[in-house]
Order: structure tokens, then C-alpha cells, then sequence
């Protein structure tokens, strides 16, 4: 008996040293990105990192604020196309559609995101790009076929956890209302979706994480331009692409700065994990 | 509510099912664990026998070598030769750390790279290309070079064809975009809002899509999605290349660091010798000398 | 307010219904698309023979054999991480700052963006460990990419097995651990099979993590040291650099094809496994 207890002990311990794997990779990989990113940024100045204009890395130019804005800005215009279609895909399924269409549109919608990044980029390159080129102007590679694409690659995570946020609501909040003659509408619009407004807005913080962490199918629609876009006809790049498209062929400091851009895009990433962890918390509570 | 008699009643039932889960579940982990293993062991035996000819670097070189490769190990089947892209700066880098063994660059050495040692094993064009259906023929090198810095941004200003341009370039790093900054930019720079894209195949697909656009790619990419301009009047041909008239050759450079170990110096020897050097002209180049 | 509640709510919910419409017909939409341009060019050979000339023609054999393996690589090391990870949070601790922590760590995992752990490790494991462009880099990358993934669904699976599994086992003078390998793991073996189904599939799809950590050499992979190129990463390829759109829309129609087969799959397993013990 006493030797299986030490063997609990030893098992107890050895759980306890795999369980913190998860927490280990991410102290490496942050240790290992603000390592190899940071000292540059201090070297030139993180001003001239975040506030420049111009990102020429042979002339030692680092200015990555075009893609600070691409990002931001590709990122706003997906949760333009994505968020008020989720939601209502999400009031659909809660409360409009019977058990049973339910039951067969969710997992449809949540196939949407098996789908592989480089396959929605794909589409964006045939059908969105072109259909932008020929019928609004400019080269078609702009920040509106990636707000599209984004739009809808954000679809599945946004609906899937607003759902969850609608079906979380005690059903009397439901009952109570239609009780008192309110429609189904008026329930959704007064008591429901204020109700439920913590766990959708953590739905649309991972919904914009996710969007601003894309980056193939970005980089395959988005023309990657390093200038701060003028119109949404406009070429952009983002964060990621700038990272993706030069990755490979980069040495010395050009590396180093794609490494400060990737601090960048983690810190930003940090802070909306945070944000997302702060407001599904209160949803808890 | 249960009393222990109906909890007991479960085990059997339960016990029977997870004993079935048990052993089916045991089983794709042995089969796992194995096929793990193998592929494990066959990674060490052949880590232990001293690897192959890594080869990396230019984007634009890689196709070739590929080529190169392919016909050399079947002339040797006992060397492997891995032929990586990532950029000339990336395969330059990658020679001087012993990453790879030969580095691939479709530009000059730089004068900080110079302690490296290049052996041109070809030369290409540098085609400016744009749509097929683009009324333009014939543009001078310094009607590109201010196409490219921006200053000229509609087709009109050209004298031919009209609406804006779209400039299409390759990303900093790439031996193409280098070659192009050196031979047309000189100090001049291409313009912020030129659309980038990180290879040859990229350019020219995105080029043969819109009609607007403009761009660059290797002479030897060039097929009939897309049209390549004459430049000053000199036609983008093999031809003029040779005479020495276009304007736009760069050299493809193999860079290793110091003497070349003697298998990467056979695969060089094998390159220039007159077999490689047709596989060469097959591909749309031009021979090193 | 103009008109009764009751037009407004006819009009609003004729709207949601568009839009809901909309969504699956999008979905719809590319699946249809991919697979009737896709689909023709698919064959046996397509399967099994080599590409030719850079992929413009031949077939994918090598990306199918580098996905497996890669895929494999990264199941076979993240598998024994998470489930591990989710014996210890359900099973042996209580929840408090310790597990808060797991859970936060695990969380802000699953939340870095795949570009990321491309830059990571393609700077660890192919330059500072000399692995190179490999299957071992690849694999390494994903497993760490799919950890979260595998964690979550573990914990959920194994916390649905009802208490009186692991009080019967006591009683009987079982261990702990007993316990959990004898009676509580095999109870939730098809979740967990759910969550690693899953992160087969996110594997598979998977582009930019790899194509910095396993190179893009078109040839069969050899060895774990060997370079190899994904399905997805040949689609990229392919269709990035118009090389041969025939073959691009053949790749995707594979992946595609596989990714959804194996979403089903694991769809199918979750809800038998939740209705089992809900």
C-alpha cells in the first residue's frame, strides 16, 4: 500500500510537470519573440518602429506603422461583414428556427471552419478579387477583399460562442417576457441580447483575434502594399503578412525587425486575449 | 438517491465497455508507437550518414536547381541533394553559417558579402512585363524607373493606353527586387504603395489578371499570360542579351564560404559542365560565360 | 415606432433569416466551388504519382506522405501533453491559483496566431537546434500550435464521466491513478479521440506554421530530417504562383474533401459521446 502511494506521488508529480507544458511553450515562445524582437526597436528608437512611414529594410528603414493601421483596419472592416451576420445567425438559431433546423445549421456553420486559410484565400484570388477589380476600380487586392474573406473566415468562432452566450440566459428571462406580450424580437432586442452582452462581446474580441492573426489568406488577397491604405479600394499589408512575405528571405536586422513586428502583433494578441478572458469571466459571475 | 447496490450494478456493464475501449484504444497506440519509431529510427541511421548537399536561397534559382538536382542524382544516386527556396540574402546567410553548403543568389554579392566565394553558374533577363492585352510596346529605362518610383501613376502619361497603373514589385530580401533596385531604381526607391508579392510566379499571375498592372520577373519566366516590354527599343530576347545590348542581365550566383567541400565542388562542376550548362538554356537562360 | 411589434418583428426576422441564409450559402458556395473544378482532376494517379515540372503536372503523392507524417509528428507529441495536462487539472488538484494558471497559459496558446509559432519555430527549432526544414521542426511547431485544442477537449471529456465511476473504483480499493487508466481514461477516451480528430484536421489545413518549420521541398520525405511539403502549403504554392491551377483546384478538392470528412467525423463522435453521459 505504501509503495502505491509513493507511485501516486511520483505520478502526481510527473501530471504536475506536464500540465505546465502548456504554460512553459508560451513563456519560450514569448521569451524567445521579444528576444530576438525587442532590441532593435530600443536600438532605433521604438518611436521610429511604430510611428514610421516607411519600411525600406535595405536602407534601414523600419517604419512599421502602415502595417499597424493595415491591420487594424483590414481587421474593422471584417467585423463589419462579420459580426452583425453572426449575430443574427445567432438569434436564428436561438430563438427563430425550431430544434430540429438548429440542429442541422450549427454544425453546418461550424464546418465553415474546418476550412482551411489558403482555401478561403483561393476564393478570395478567383472569384472576390477580380469581381472587385471589374466592377469598383482599383487593382482588386485591397482591404475590402480581405475585410470580406476575413468577414467570413471569423463567422464560425463569432456565432459558435455567441450562441453558447444565448443559450447560457436562464429561459425564464425568455418566458418572463413573452408572458408579458412581447414578441419574440422585442425579447431579443430588450432582454436578451443586453443580457447576453458580456459573453458577445467576448465572442467578438476572439472573433477579431482571429482576424487579425490571419495571415495566408491575407497575404494571397491583400496586396500587401507597406503604405497606409487611402480607400478600402486600396492595397494594404498587415502585421502578419509583413512577417509571412519576407520571412524567409530576410537576414541581420531586416530580421530583426520582423521579429519587433511580431511583438507587436503579440502584444496586441495579449492584450485582446486578456480583454476576451475578462469579459466571458463576467459572464461567469 | 442510489444506494451502493444500483452503483455496483453499473461496474460490470461499464467495466465490459471500457475493457473494449481499453483494447481497441491499445492498439492504435502500439500501431502509433511504431510507426513512430520506424520513422524515428530510419531519421537516425540516415543523420548518422552524414546528411546530403543542402542548397538554398534564391526563389528565382530554385526551379533550376531542382532541375539540376534531379538529373545529378541520377547520375549519383548515393548523394542527396536538398534544394530549399528563402531568398537570396536568406541562402547567402545560410552559406556562411554552414546551413546549407551553397547559397543561391540572384544578385551581386553585396561588398559586406564579399568574404563569401560566387561562382556564376548562369545569367538572366530581367523582363519588365505587363498584360497582353496592353496597348504599350517599348518603354524606356527611365520611363520604368519613374513608373516604379511612383512619379508616373496613370498608362496616359505613357502615350499609350490609359486609367492608372497598378505596380506590381517583389518583397526587400528578394535577389530579383535587388537586382531591379540596382540595375533601374539606382538610389531611387519604388514607391510605398506598389503592391508587393513574394515570388516570380506571383507577380506574373497577378500581371496576366489585370491589365492595368506592371512588374518585373526573370526573362526566363516570362510564357504567354504575359507581355515583356522592349526596353529603349531592345527587344527582352536571348538574342540581345548575348550581343549584349538588353539591358537588364544579372548574373545567378552559387556562393559558398571559403573552398567548396568536394561534393557541393562536383554538383558545381556538373553545373557548368556542357550537360548542365544545356539544362540551363533549356530552362530559358543564358550560360554563365 | 412606426408599424405594430408584430410587422416589426416579421420584417426583422425575414432579415435574420437572409442573413443566416446568406452564411450558408457562402459555406455552400466554396465547397461547391472547390469540388466541381476539384473533383474532375482527382484520379488514382492523381493519388499516387509524383508531380512533374514543379507541380504543373503529375500528381501529389509526396505532400499527401508529408502531411501524414508531419500531422502524426505533432499528434504524437502534443496526445500525451494535453491529456496529461487534463488528468492533472480534473483529477489531481483542486481548482485555485495553480489551475488558473494552466488554464490562462493554455488559453493565450490557443489564441497566438499560427504566423507566430511559424517565426518561433522556425528561429528554435530550424536554426538554433539545427534541425533544419524538417518534418521534426514541423511537427514540433504543430504539436505546440494544437496543444490547446487537445487540452480543452480532454478536460471536457474526462470531466463528464460521473463521479460514481471514480467512487465505485475507490470503494474497491483502487488508487488514483488506477482509477483514472482503468476506468476514467477509457470512460472518455472518444472525447478526447474527438479532440484529437480535431486537431488532425487544423493540422492538415495548417499553412504558415509549417511553411517556415518544414521547408517546401517537393520530394518524399525520407526521414523526420527530411524537408517536406504539405498539401496545403503545395496548394499555396500552386495557386499563388498560377503554376498550374488545374492542379490547384485537384489539391484543394483533397483537402478539402479530407478536412470535412474528418470534421464530420469528429462531429458525429462528440454528440454520440455527449448524449452518452448528459
Amino acid at each position: 500500500m505504501t509503495r502505491l502511494e509513493r507511485n501516486d506521488r511520483i505520478i502526481r508529480l510527473a501530471l504536475l510537470l506536464v500540465a505546465f507544458s502548456a504554460v512553459s511553450i508560451l513563456i519560450v515562445i514569448t521569451a524567445f519573440i521579444f528576444s530576438e524582437g525587442t532590441p532593435i526597436m530600443f536600438r532605433h528608437g521604438p518611436g521610429r518602429f511604430l510611428l514610421g512611414l516607411d519600411w525600406y529594410p535595405s536602407e534601414k528603414l523600419f517604419g512599421l506603422l502602415p502595417m499597424i493601421v493595415g491591420s487594424f483596419s483590414v481587421t474593422a472592416g471584417a467585423l463589419l461583414v462579420g459580426v452583425p451576420t453572426s449575430l443574427a445567425c445567432a438569434v436564428v438559431l436561438t430563438q427563430f428556427a425550431s430544434k430540429r433546423t438548429a440542429r442541422v445549421l450549427k454544425p453546418v456553420i461550424e464546418l465553415l471552419a474546418g476550412i482551411p486559410s489558403v482555401v478561403y484565400g483561393f476564393i478570395g484570388i478567383v472569384v472576390i478579387v477580380p469581381f472587385i477589380r471589374d466592377n469598383l476600380g482599383g487593382p482588386g487586392l485591397s482591404v475590402l477583399a480581405a475585410a470580406i474573406v476575413l468577414g467570413i473566415m471569423i463567422l464560425p468562432t463569432v456565432i459558435s460562442i455567441s450562441v453558447d452566450a444565448f443559450q447560457a440566459l436562464p429561459p425564464s428571462y425568455r418566458e418572463g417576457s413573452i408572458a408579458l406580450g412581447a414578441t419574440v424580437w422585442q425579447t431579443v432586442r430588450m432582454v436578451l441580447l443586453p443580457a447576453a452582452r458580456s459573453g458577445i462581446v467576448a465572442a467578438v474580441i476572439l472573433g477579431m483575434g482571429r482576424a487579425i492573426g490571419e495571415t495566408m489568406a491575407v497575404i494571397m488577397i491583400a496586396g500587401n502594399a507597406a503604405a497606409v491604405p487611402t480607400s478600402p479600394l486600396a492595397p494594404v499589408r498587415t502585421l502578419t503578412s509583413n512577417i509571412a512575405l519576407e520571412m524567409g528571405y530576410a537576414s541581420g536586422e531586416h530580421r530583426e525587425a520582423l521579429f519587433a513586428t511580431g511583438v507587436i502583433l503579440f502584444v496586441i494578441i495579449m492584450i485582446l486575449n486578456t480583454l476576451a478572458n475578462r469579459a466571458s469571466a463576467r459572464r461567469k459571475v | 438517491m442510489s444506494s451502493p447496490r444500483q452503483r455496483n450494478a453499473q461496474v460490470p456493464s461499464a467495466s465490459r465497455r471500457l475493457r473494449f475501449l481499453r483494447r481497441s484504444g491499445g492498439a492504435d497506440v502500439l500501431l502509433i508507437a511504431v510507426l513512430g519509431g520506424a520513422l524515428l529510427a530510419s531519421g537516425c541511421s540516415r543523420g548518422a550518414s552524414g546528411g546530403g548537399l543542402t542548397v538554398a536561397g534564391s526563389t528565382s534559382i530554385q526551379p533550376f536547381a531542382d532541375h539540376w538536382a534531379e538529373i545529378y542524382q541520377k547520375l549519383h544516386p548515393d548523394l542527396v541533394v536538398n534544394v530549399q527556396g528563402g531568398g537570396s540574402s536568406a541562402g547567402i546567410q545560410a552559406a556562411r553559417s554552414g546551413a546549407a553548403q551553397i547559397g543561391m543568389s540572384s544578385r551581386e554579392l553585396k561588398p559586406d558579402e564579399k568574404d563569401l566565394t560566387a561562382f556564376v553558374v548562369a545569367r538572366d533577363g530581367l523582363a519588365v512585363i505587363v498584360h497582353p492585352a496592353n496597348p504599350l510596346d517599348d518603354i524606356g529605362l527611365d520611363g520604368v524607373r519613374a513608373v516604379f518610383a511612383g512619379r508616373i501613376g496613370s498608362w496616359d502619361e505613357l502615350g499609350r493606353g490609359s486609367g492608372r497603373i497598378t505596380v506590381v514589385t517583389r518583397e526587400e530580401g528578394s535577389g530579383t527586387r535587388g537586382a531591379f533596385q540596382e540595375m533601374v531604381m539606382r538610389k531611387g526607391r519604388i514607391a510605398r504603395e506598389a503592391i508587393v508579392e513574394d515570388s516570380n510566379g506571383t507577380v506574373r499571375a497577378i500581371v496576366a489578371q489585370d491589365p492595368h498592372a506592371i512588374g518585373y520577373i526573370s526573362l526566363g519566366l516570362v510564357d504567354p499570360t504575359v507581355k515583356a516590354l522592349a526596353l529603349d527599343g531592345v527587344d527582352a530576347s536571348d538574342a540581345n542579351i548575348l550581343a549584349g545590348r538588353y539591358a537588364l542581365v544579372r548574373p545567378f550566383l552559387f556562393v559558398t564560404s571559403g573552398t567548396p567541400r568536394p561534393d557541393a565542388q562536383a554538383f558545381l562542376d556538373f553545373i557548368l559542365s556542357d550537360d548542365g550548362q544545356e539544362l540551363v538554356e533549356s530552362g530559358g537562360l543564358l550560360r554563365a560565360r | 415606432m412606426a408599424g405594430s411589434p408584430r410587422r416589426t418583428q416579421t420584417i426583422v426576422k425575414s432579415a435574420l433569416w437572409t442573413l443566416t441564409g446568406a452564411t450558408i450559402l457562402v459555406l455552400v458556395f466554396i465547397v461547391v466551388f472547390i469540388l466541381r473544378r476539384g473533383l474532375p482532376e482527382v484520379s488514382w494517379g492523381f493519388l499516387t504519382r509524383h508531380p512533374e515540372a514543379m507541380g504543373v503536372a503529375g500528381g501529389i503523392f509526396p505532400t499527401i506522405v508529408g502531411t501524414l507524417a508531419l500531422t502524426l509528428m505533432a499528434i504524437l507529441i502534443a496526445t500525451p501533453l494535453g491529456v496529461g495536462t487534463a488528468i492533472y487539472l480534473t483529477e489531481y488538484t483542486w481548482e485555485g491559483r495553480l489551475t488558473r494558471v494552466i488554464r490562462f497559459g493554455a488559453e493565450c496558446l490557443a489564441g497566438i496566431p499560427s504566423i507566430l509559432f511559424g517565426l518561433f519555430g522556425f528561429i528554435l527549432f530550424v536554426t538554433k537546434l539545427k534541425l533544419g526544414w524538417s518534418i521534426l521542426s514541423g511537427g514540433l511547431t504543430l504539436s505546440f500550435m494544437i496543444l490547446p485544442t487537445i487540452i480543452r477537449t480532454s478536460e471536457e471529456a474526462i470531466r463528464s464521466v460521473p463521479a460514481a465511476y471514480r467512487e465505485v473504483s475507490a470503494s474497491l480499493g483502487c488508487t488514483k491513478w488506477q482509477a483514472v487508466t482503468r476506468v476514467v481514461l477509457p470512460s472518455a477516451l472518444p472525447g478526447i479521440t474527438t479532440g484529437v480528430i480535431l486537431s488532425v484536421g487544423r493540422s492538415i489545413g495548417e499553412t504558415a506554421a509549417v511553411i517556415f518549420t518544414a521547408g517546401s521541398a517537393l520530394h518524399l520525405p525520407t526521414s523526420v530530417f527530411s524537408s517536406s511539403r504539405t498539401m496545403a502549403v503545395h496548394f499555396y504554392i500552386l495557386a499563388r504562383e498560377g503554376i498550374s491551377m488545374r492542379m490547384a483546384y485537384g489539391t484543394a478538392a483533397v483537402l478539402v474533401v479530407t478536412i470535412l470528412f474528418i470534421n464530420i467525423v469528429s462531429y458525429y463522435l462528440m454528440h454520440r459521446f455527449i448524449r452518452k453521459y448528459s
